[in-house]
């Protein structure tokens, strides 16, 4: 049993330039710095996000999977763009590139949209690397037709299914629904072939998490990721203001959640409130910190960025 | 019967896979941020000693197979099954051609190895990472010849044929890497 850190103590160092620049970045830009609590009474619902549920009185409250609602909640407040680094949690999320506690950097800019986020996030990654980084950008849509030749505006399940046994060995692809053969595909197959910053942005409807949907192609929502070398370091949005459309995704999320036989999650009532007394147009991001110091240092693991891992 | 589930998943582990009992040898968690998390895994069948790639949906759950691995002394080979017994219970086991594969090489009675059982018969032996055997058979050593570079062939008590230094004769013992089959070292009497 070893008591010492995880990571190398100049690691720990580098965490701590980054944080710093990070925080005089955001303050020269006019944010505020902002600490939402980490144990909230509400959570995501999202389908493919559990959380862990901490015993407390005779309700559970849920450790955050990231700051978003109590974040949304400050903008409708009127705290206008916001930043905060902090802890997220996610249950079962272990393995090379995840820990069920992570840190994130997450911004909100008040009046901006996806397209301005993204060049924002191009300035703060090549200040905190110190040096010029290029970024590429394609379409959801583009990196599937131009990785597999795949139309994914045309393509049938069944032909979906039959590409993901083909192209991901000792694949069961029966099972699986529409979104988790693209995100099979993607993670399995389009990712591990990726160099370098790489911009993927309007991400299919279905997919739309807090998005927008865009105004000129209800097909698509005002998402965007971004990976360096294929690993996921950022997913940002134009955000959905809309209180009656965000409550129906909750409830659709909550659905799924029902059909997969999941823990049921209340729906954050306090958010869907924010949103009805109105947010200001904005975008906002979450960036895995832990993930960016592997990138910056060019390090393998997030092993060797965590402080402790034990 | 007890099952794992993808969360439980880790190298060692034993599961059942299209009717046969296979050990996991590499596991890796794969999810975007918010999307569909998968298990991608490397699997050993432990009967036919193949390695697969298996991609699980996280979540799902897998028959864990009845398999254990026991330490056992081998005893002897009547020319179709070999001999080994657990030196605690005095219990023995017969295992086939096909459960001791290439271990055979390494067998020598006394010496021990791990035998793994499934639903308590063998299906696999695996000797020791360094065995210590006798030559039994070789090419007469050049007195001498000490310095590195040429090898010869010799064949050892077990059976096996493995590459040695031209010095060394027969009746000599040397410890031997069973994973790559080298010679490692002379062994003094």
């Amino acid at each position: 049993m070893s008591w010492q850190p995880c990571a190398k103590l100049e690691v720990i160092r580098e965490r701590a330039r980054v944080y710093n620049q990070t925080r005089a970045f955001f303050n020269n830009r006019g944010y505020l710095e902002v600490d939402t609590p980490v144990l909230m009474p509400a959570t995501n619902t999202d389908a493919n996000i559990d959380s862990i549920a901490v015993a407390h009185n005779e309700r559970p409250l849920y450790l955050q999977t990231s700051p978003e609602f109590a974040m949304k909640r400050l903008l409708a407040a009127g705290s206008d763009s916001i930043f905060q680094i902090c802890h997220a949690f996610r249950q079962g999320e272990s393995g090379r590139l995840h820990n069920p506690e992570f840190s994130l950097l997450e911004w909100y800019r008040v009046g901006y949209d996806y397209r301005q986020l993204m060049a924002e996030i191009e300035l703060l990654i090549t200040t905190l690397s110190l040096r010029r980084c290029s970024f590429s950008y394609i379409s959801y849509k583009d990196l599937f037709s131009q990785s597999l030749g795949l139309d994914i505006g045309e393509v049938t399940l069944e032909s979906l299914r039959r590409h993901c046994r083909q192209l991901v060995p000792g694949t069961d692809a029966g099972g699986l629904e529409f979104d988790q053969c693209l995100d099979l595909l993607l993670s399995m197959v389009i990712a591990p072939s990726m160099q370098g910053y790489q911009f993927v942005y309007d991400y299919p409807e279905s997919q739309a998490a807090l998005a927008r949907i865009n105004l000129h192609d209800s097909t698509v929502a005002e998402r965007f990721e971004l990976f360096f070398d294929g690993i996921e370091l950022a997913n940002g949005f134009s955000e959905l203001t809309d209180a009656a459309q965000q409550r129906s995704r909750f409830e659709l999320d909550t659905k799924i959640r029902g059909n997969r036989g999941l823990p049921r999650y209340e729906i954050d009532e306090r958010l869907l409130a924010a949103l009805e007394s109105g947010l200001e147009d904005c975008a906002g991001v979450a960036v895995g910190l832990d993930r960016l110091l592997m990138v910056i240092l060019g390090l393998d693991s997030i092993d060797e960025v965590l402080t402790f891992r034990d | 019967m007890a099952s794992y589930s993808t969360n439980e998943f880790r190298s060692g582990l034993k599961i059942m896979l299209d009717g046969d009992p296979c050990a996991i040898i590499e596991n890796e968690f794969v999810k975007p941020g918010k999307g569909q998390a998968f298990n991608r895994v490397k699997i050993r069948n432990l009967k036919t000693g193949r390695v697969l790639d298996k991609t699980f949906k996280s979540g799902e759950s897998v028959d864990a197979a009845d398999v254990i691995d026991v330490d056992m002394q081998y005893l002897y080979s009547d020319g179709e099954f070999w001999h080994f017994m657990d030196p605690e219970t005095y219990e023995q086991q017969a295992a086939d051609a096909n459960a001791v594969g290439e271990a055979h090489l390494w067998l020598k009675a006394q010496d021990s190895c791990e035998v793994t059982l499934y639903n308590g018969s063998p299906i696999g032996v695996t000797p020791p990472n360094f065995v210590e055997l006798e030559i039994t058979d070789t090419d007469p050593g050049l007195k001498g010849d000490t310095a590195q570079g040429g090898t010869k062939p010799a064949t050892l008590e077990s059976g096996a044929v493995i590459k040695v230094p031209l010095f060394l004769e027969i009746g000599e013992r040397v410890r031997v890497d069973t994973r790559s089959g080298e010679y490692m070292s002379r062994v003094k009497k």
